[in-house]
C-alpha cells in the first residue's frame, strides 16, 4: 500500500540544513498495524507528515496504492488526504466552536456530502466510538478520552484506508489511553492500515510491526508477533 | 465544499465572536450609511432645484441684456462691454412674436414699504399683468396688476402675504394705501402664501407696474424679460425669433442672451449631480477604512486559528477552500454591515426629511447599490491578503503546535 523509496527531507534552520529524514525506504502493506518509535528529533513526525501528504520530500518517491503521490499539487494532495487518509493528533485538534457532531461532519462537509446524508453518517460514526449521548456537546464539555474518540470518529468519517495517529495517547492518562488504543486496534482489525507514532513503549509494543528511528534513519524494523515472522532487513 | 456549507461554517466562526463581528460590521455600516445619507441630501438638493425650475414652467425663456458665450452665468455682470439696455418697447415687441403665449418685463429692486408708522424693506418686482401666469403665482385676495399698456405707471401694488401681515396685521389691506419709496400705491391684491420660489420668497415681495418701478428706480432699462412659449416644442423657435427681433431692434447687434429653462436646468442638474457624486466619494473613503479594519481583524483571526486551518487542510480542504472560507467571512461581515448601513442611512434620511420638509430627501437607488457594492468589494479586496495567508499556511507546522 505504501512504498517509500529513498525519501529525504531537510529543513533550513538559520544557516544550517537539518536533515530530518535520510533516504528512508519503507514498504507498508494494507491492513498493517505499525508503530514508529524513536527519540525526539529522530524524524518520526516528519515521516508521518510526509505519509499524510502534509509535507513533501526533497528527494525520493512516495507511492500510495500504487500511484506516485510525490509531486501532487495542493488540490490533488487534498483530494488524496480527504479520500484515503485519516489523522488523529496528540492535541485532538477539534474545532472548539463546533459540537462533537459538527467536528465529525467536517470531512464530509469538505467532501461536499449532502446535509441529510451527513447527519445519518455522523450519528453512526459517533455511535461506533460510543458517544451517541454526546453528539451535541462542545469540545469544552468533553473529557480527554471523549475528545480523542470524537477525533477518531472524524478521522474515520470518510472510511480512509490509512489512519495516521500522532501520539494519540500522549495527552491521556494510562487507562483512557488504553481505551483509545483499543478503539484504534479495533479499526485496524476491520481492515484500516494503522500507523502510530508514539513515545510510549507500552503503547508501541501493541503494534504488530515496530519501526525504530534515529537521526532520520530507520534503524529497526521488527515483527514481534508470531504471525509476522522475525526481523526484516 | 458546497457554497452553503462554506457560508454556514464562516457564519459559525463569526457568531463565535459576536462582539468583534458586530464592531467591524458597525464600521462598515457607518460607511454605507454615510454614503446613503449624503447622496440622499445631494439628491434632495438636486430635486429641490429641479422642482423649483419646473414650478416656473418649462416653457419659460428668460431674456437678459448682454451677450454671453455660456449659459447659466449672469452675462450682464461678467462681460464688461457696454450693451444696449432692454427696454419696455423691446418687451412689447417680444409679446407680439409668433409662438409667444405671453411675456412680461421685469425690474427688481429693494425699497422701503411703509404704512403709517410701520415700515419694512421688501423686494420690489416691477412687471405687468402677465407676470402672474408666467411665474405661476396665486392670488389670495383682490386682483393682480392691471392689464393695459406696459408704460402706464398706475399707482397700484400687490403685496406678498408676509408683507401684508406685517403692515396690516389682522386688518383689511385691500384698497388701502401704502408708501413705497417716495410714492403712494393702492393695494389691489394679496398673493397667496407660496413660499420660496427661485430664490425669491414671493411672500416677501411687492409687485407694482413696471413703469412705476422704472420711475421709482429712475431707470429706462429692464432687468429681464420673461417669455412663455406656446408649448415646450415652440421654445427653440421662440428663442431664435426673440434673438432675431432684438438684434434688429438693437441696430443689428446681438447683445442679449436668451436662457431657456432646459439649459439652466441641465446646468444645475450637472452641477448638483457632480456635487452629490463628490460627497458620495468622500463618504466612500470610510468604506476603505472599514476595509482596512477587516483586513486587520482577519489577519489576527488567521494567526489565532492556525491549528484550525491546518486541521481543515489535513482533513482534505484544498487551499482554495480555505481561501473561500475566509473570503466568505469577510463577505458576511460586509453584507451585515451593508444591511445595517442601509437601515442606518434610510433612518437618518427619514429623520432629515422630517427636519427639512422642503427638501425632497430620498437616497437614490444607484447610490444604495453603489454603497453596498463598494462595501462588498472593499471587504473582499482587503480580505484577500489574510485569506491567501490562511490558504498558504503550512498544515504540518500549524498542527505541530498546540
Amino acid at each position: 500500500m505504501i512504498e517509500l523509496d529513498r525519501i529525504s527531507r531537510g529543513f533550513q534552520v538559520g544557516d544550517q540544513l537539518v536533515q530530518a529524514l535520510r533516504e528512508v525506504s519503507l514498504t507498508i502493506n494494507a491492513g498493517e498495524f505499525v508503530s514508529i518509535m524513536g527519540p525526539s528529533g529522530s524524524g518520526k513526525s516528519t515521516l508521518l507528515n510526509l505519509l499524510g501528504l502534509l509535507d513533501r520530500p526533497n528527494s525520493g518517491t512516495y507511492r500510495l496504492d500504487g500511484a506516485d503521490v510525490t509531486g501532487l499539487d495542493d488540490a490533488a494532495a487534498a483530494t488524496v488526504r480527504r479520500e484515503k487518509i485519516g489523522f488523529v493528533f496528540q492535541f485532538f485538534h477539534l474545532v472548539p466552536r463546533l459540537t462533537a457532531a459538527g467536528n465529525v461532519a467536517l470531512p464530509l462537509l469538505l467532501a461536499g456530502m449532502a446535509p441529510s446524508e451527513r447527519k445519518a453518517k455522523v450519528a453512526r460514526l459517533l455511535a461506533d466510538v460510543g458517544l451517541s449521548a454526546r453528539t451535541e456537546h462542545l469540545p469544552s464539555q468533553l473529557s480527554g478520552g471523549q475528545l480523542q474518540r470524537v477525533a477518531i470518529a472524524r478521522a474515520m468519517s470518510m472510511n480512509p484506508a490509512l489512519l495516521l495517529a500522532d501520539e494519540p495517547t500522549g495527552n491521556l492518562d494510562r487507562a483512557t489511553g488504553r481505551e483509545v488504543l483499543a478503539l484504534l486496534e479495533d479499526l485496524n482489525r476491520r481492515g484500516t492500515t494503522l500507523i502510530l507514532v508514539t513515545h510510549d513503549q507500552e503503547i508501541g509494543a501493541r503494534a504488530k510491526r515496530h519501526i525504530a528511528m534515529e537521526d532520520g534513519r530507520v534503524v529497526g524494523d521488527t515483527h514481534p508477533s508470531p504471525a509476522g515472522g522475525g526481523e526484516m532487513p | 465544499m458546497t457554497l452553503a456549507d462554506t457560508v454556514s461554517l464562516a457564519w459559525g466562526s463569526l457568531a463565535h465572536q459576536p462582539r468583534r463581528t458586530l464592531l467591524i460590521a458597525l464600521a462598515m455600516s457607518i460607511g454605507v450609511g454615510a454614503v446613503v445619507v449624503l447622496t440622499a441630501l445631494g439628491e434632495g438638493a438636486r430635486r429641490y432645484v429641479l422642482e423649483q425650475f419646473a414650478s416656473l414652467g418649462t416653457h419659460l425663456l428668460i431674456v437678459l441684456p448682454g451677450r454671453a458665450e455660456t449659459t447659466g452665468a449672469s452675462p450682464g455682470v461678467l462681460s464688461g462691454q457696454t450693451t444696449r439696455d432692454l427696454t419696455l418697447a423691446d418687451a412689447d415687441a417680444v409679446t407680439r412674436l409668433r409662438g409667444v403665449a405671453r411675456a412680461a418685463p421685469l425690474n427688481v429692486g429693494v425699497a422701503q414699504v411703509s404704512r403709517g408708522g410701520l415700515s419694512r424693506e421688501a423686494v420690489l418686482l416691477g412687471s405687468t399683468a402677465d407676470m402672474l401666469e408666467i411665474r405661476h403665482m396665486r392670488l389670495g385676495q383682490g386682483r393682480y396688476l392691471p392689464a393695459g399698456p406696459s408704460d402706464q405707471a398706475t399707482p397700484v401694488c400687490v403685496l406678498g402675504e408676509s408683507i401684508r401681515a406685517e403692515l396690516f396685521g389682522a386688518g383689511n389691506a385691500l384698497g388701502e394705501w401704502v408708501r413705497i419709496g417716495d410714492r403712494r400705491f393702492r393695494v389691489v391684491g394679496i398673493l397667496a402664501t407660496q413660499g420660496q420660489q427661485m430664490g425669491f420668497n414671493t411672500d416677501e415681495t411687492v409687485a407694482i407696474p413696471v413703469a412705476a418701478a422704472q420711475q421709482l428706480f429712475n431707470t429706462e432699462s429692464l432687468f429681464r424679460i420673461l417669455v412663455e412659449a406656446r408649448g415646450r416644442a415652440a421654445v427653440p423657435a421662440v428663442k431664435e425669433s426673440v434673438l432675431a427681433l432684438l438684434k434688429a431692434r438693437h441696430d443689428g447687434e446681438a447683445d442679449v442672451t436668451v436662457i431657456t429653462q432646459d439649459a439652466v436646468l441641465a446646468t444645475f442638474d450637472r452641477i448638483l449631480t457632480a456635487l452629490t457624486l463628490a460627497v458620495a466619494g468622500i463618504a466612500a473613503i470610510s468604506l476603505g477604512v472599514a476595509g482596512v479594519l477587516i483586513m486587520n481583524v482577519m489577519l489576527v483571526s488567521v494567526a489565532q486559528r492556525r491549528s484550525e486551518i491546518g486541521l481543515l487542510k489535513a482533513l482534505g480542504a484544498p487551499a482554495a477552500s480555505v481561501r473561500r472560507l475566509f473570503l466568505a467571512e469577510a463577505g458576511l461581515i460586509a453584507v451585515l454591515g451593508a444591511v445595517g448601513g442601509l437601515i442606518l442611512g434610510l433612518a437618518a434620511s427619514f429623520v432629515l426629511g422630517r427636519l427639512y420638509p422642503a427638501l425632497p430627501i430620498a437616497p437614490p437607488l444607484w447610490a444604495m447599490a453603489a454603497a453596498v457594492a463598494t462595501a462588498l468589494v472593499a471587504a473582499m479586496l482587503f480580505a484577500w491578503l489574510p485569506a491567501r495567508r490562511a490558504a498558504k499556511l503550512d498544515a504540518a507546522l500549524a498542527l505541530a503546535r498546540r
